[in-house]
């Protein structure tokens, strides 16, 4: 038998001869830093959602109905008569929070340690467009179920391009293919959720490792690995300080699996809606055009965004600018590697002022949640008994977003003036032998 | 060969004047799909007239009505609630809707209370900031989103909120006044929404 497979590798190999030295390349021998630590794990565990939420995704339109009178419907039945579909529906559904979850991990990692500066950009740049393509996936997605929260949700986020100058509301019918998200709006929602944004992700995620595999892992140090001293135990010409992804970080990101897939386990099983985090509790009443959910807010990956939306009062009469400042939120994200002008990578020995900055960003990025969430305004009335909540919520909410936005100012003021102190950058990274 | 020399400005002419005609090309089939998200003859065939029987409407209370698939709110509203209107004046964006909110109700109802006859108003239910459905709040008391509330509307997604009138409150995210659509009294009990006064059915 052996022999069989020796012979259908060989014919391969001789009409595709840089098939296997490509795998090589890019899996298994692909050096990477030894000194990754906890923060490489979520890369991995992205790609491991996707592949999740392609195949349960999968098995979930072989039972939905798109259209708007039967697909509240058929995700019930999903849930209650399809043989273990309830548990496919919350493998998609928890998915999605994760996916969101491992990938604000996964940026988060890159501002520590300067993933994102020279040589990597377009690195950054390919995950930013994986991140936007990801929320409208994620935003498509939660409108196909078409409970109350999904068609107050669509109509909500469809009217932030209302308020675009001059073609607004044209524009808003053009998407909505109505007056109101109807009929045509769910199946082109669908159409978009499950093919096209699906095959534009897939193709972002090959660019997004080819770039990085270009240019070498960067590392908690912020050190160059790929051209420092050269020669280790496999191969003299391959980086001292790195090593083979295969069977190094295999095993290294299987041990993350394992615990990732304990706490997905968990949620699926024991607490599929999160408390309504995941799923909206107004997500289980059908779809109602007369009537708008009590506490309309998107689902808490959104919330952030959402929140800097709210912030911001209308001026000149229009609402256009707290669109533009949500939007700007993410934009300023993509010129991040020019902003940043410092030489040094790794949080580690950057300035005290780098890491205070920082730290006040992610402040500012969870309050935002819990401002969008609503959350600040339940507790305002119990921590500070009876004060005008609006008033108290949005100067919270605007002092955050200013921070937010603070972020990006100071960090071009703080390395563009040469403000930053920084320490000595070690020549390899410090775990070497 | 036949040409040894090649002539560079020939061949940038040809290959800027087939890029031009093969993007004119592309320009013009991407075209019908664009348009085919338009809403189509049966989306917009279905917003004809609706005609709301308003004669159990009691003083101060709402009833929705649809049109479009758009909630239409039709209030009675009371003489408390007409008097309180002109004390909004100075807390409103545009109390004379003639400004920003020029727009928003048609000639005939451009008045203090934006209404044809005082007591009836008609508003389309969404929200001018980002279309959700405004909560009603008829009852002047103190509420946790304005201490000083003389009734009007409130919406729960970004806490816009209006008067009795419609009238959008300064210092909030919604931008204009809540919309007046077309209508007419038909008699005393029944109003046509979508068609104005005068106009043909």
């Amino acid at each position: 038998m052996a022999n069989v497979f020796t012979r259908l590798g060989d014919w391969v190999n001789e009409r595709a001869p840089n098939l296997v030295p490509t795998y090589r390349k890019h899996m298994t021998e692909y050096y990477a830093p030894k000194n990754f630590n906890l923060w490489y794990y979520f890369g991995s565990l992205a790609l491991l959602v996707l592949v999740n939420q392609i195949v349960t995704g999968i098995f979930l339109t072989m039972n939905y109905k798109t259209s708007a009178a039967e697909a509240f419907n058929s995700v019930e039945y999903i849930m209650r008569d399809v043989e273990w579909g309830w548990l496919i529906r919350y493998m998609h559904s928890t998915g999605a929070s994760l996916f969101f979850i491992v990938v604000f991990l996964h940026m988060f990692r890159g501002l520590l340690y300067g993933s994102y500066k020279k040589p990597r950009e377009l690195v950054w740049l390919l995950g930013m467009l994986i991140f936007l393509s990801l929320m409208a996936e994620a935003f498509m997605g939660y409108v196909l179920p078409w409970g109350n929260m999904s068609f107050w949700g669509a109509k909500v986020i469809i009217s932030l391009f209302g308020t675009v100058p001059v073609i607004g509301s044209g524009l808003q019918e053009w998407i909505m293919g109505d007056f109101l998200p109807a009929d045509a709006t769910l199946n082109r929602f669908f159409a978009l959720h499950v093919i096209a944004l699906p095959l534009v992700l897939l193709l972002l995620v090959v660019l997004h490792l080819a770039a990085l595999h270009e240019v070498g892992s960067n590392n908690p140090d912020g050190v160059d690995t790929k051209h420092g001293p050269k020669g280790n135990r496999w191969d003299a010409n391959k980086p001292a300080d790195a090593i083979p992804f295969h069977p190094y970080y295999t095993v290294k990101d299987l041990v993350g699996v394992g615990f990732f897939l304990l706490i997905a386990a968990f949620i699926i099983f024991f607490a599929p809606t999160f408390g309504g985090w995941f799923l909206e509790h107004d997500n289980f009443i059908p779809a109602n055009n007369l009537v708008t959910p009590t506490h309309i807010k998107p689902v808490w990956y959104f919330t952030p965004f959402y929140a800097i939306l709210r912030m911001i009062p209308s001026f000149f009469g229009t609402a256009f600018w707290g669109v533009l400042a949500m939007f700007g939120a993410i934009a300023v994200l993509f010129v991040l590697p020019w902003i940043d002008a410092g030489q040094v990578r790794s949080i580690r020995y950057r300035g005290a002022g780098y890491k205070w900055a920082l730290g006040l960003f992610a402040v500012s990025f969870i309050s935002l949640g819990a401002v969008g969430a609503g959350v600040v305004a339940e507790v305002i009335p119990e921590w500070f008994g009876d004060v005008d909540v609006t008033v108290w919520e949005n100067a919270f909410g605007r002092v955050m977003t200013l921070i937010y936005f603070g972020y990006f100012v100071f960090l071009w003021l703080y390395t563009h003036l040469g403000w930053e102190k920084t320490k000595p950058v070690p020549e390899r990274v410090t775990t070497h032998d | 060969m036949a040409n040894e020399v090649v002539d560079h400005g020939r061949r940038r002419f040809l290959t800027a004047t087939t890029a031009v005609v093969g993007g004119v090309g592309v320009v013009a089939a991407v075209v019908p799909f664009l348009k085919s998200w338009e809403p189509s003859a049966r989306a917009k065939a279905a917003g004809a007239p609706v005609t709301a029987d308003i004669g159990k409407i009691e003083s101060g209370q709402m009833v929705t009505f649809e049109w479009r698939s758009l909630p239409v709110f039709v209030v009675n509203r009371s003489p408390a609630q007409l008097e309180a209107l002109p004390s909004q004046n100075s807390r409103v964006v545009d109390p004379k809707s003639d400004a920003i909110s020029a727009e928003q109700q048609p000639k005939y109802a451009q008045n203090e209370s934006r209404s044809i006859k005082p007591e009836w108003l008609v508003l389309v239910g969404l929200c001018t900031h980002l279309g959700c459905v405004p909560d009603f709040v008829p009852v002047m008391k103190p509420e946790p989103f304005d201490p000083n509330w003389k009734g009007g509307f409130y919406c729960p997604c970004h806490k816009s909120r209006y008067d009795m009138a419609g009238r959008v409150y300064q210092g909030v995210p919604a931008p204009k006044n809540l919309l007046v659509p077309d209508y007419h009294f038909i008699d005393d009990t029944h109003i046509q929404i979508g068609v104005a006064p005068g106009e043909k059915g």
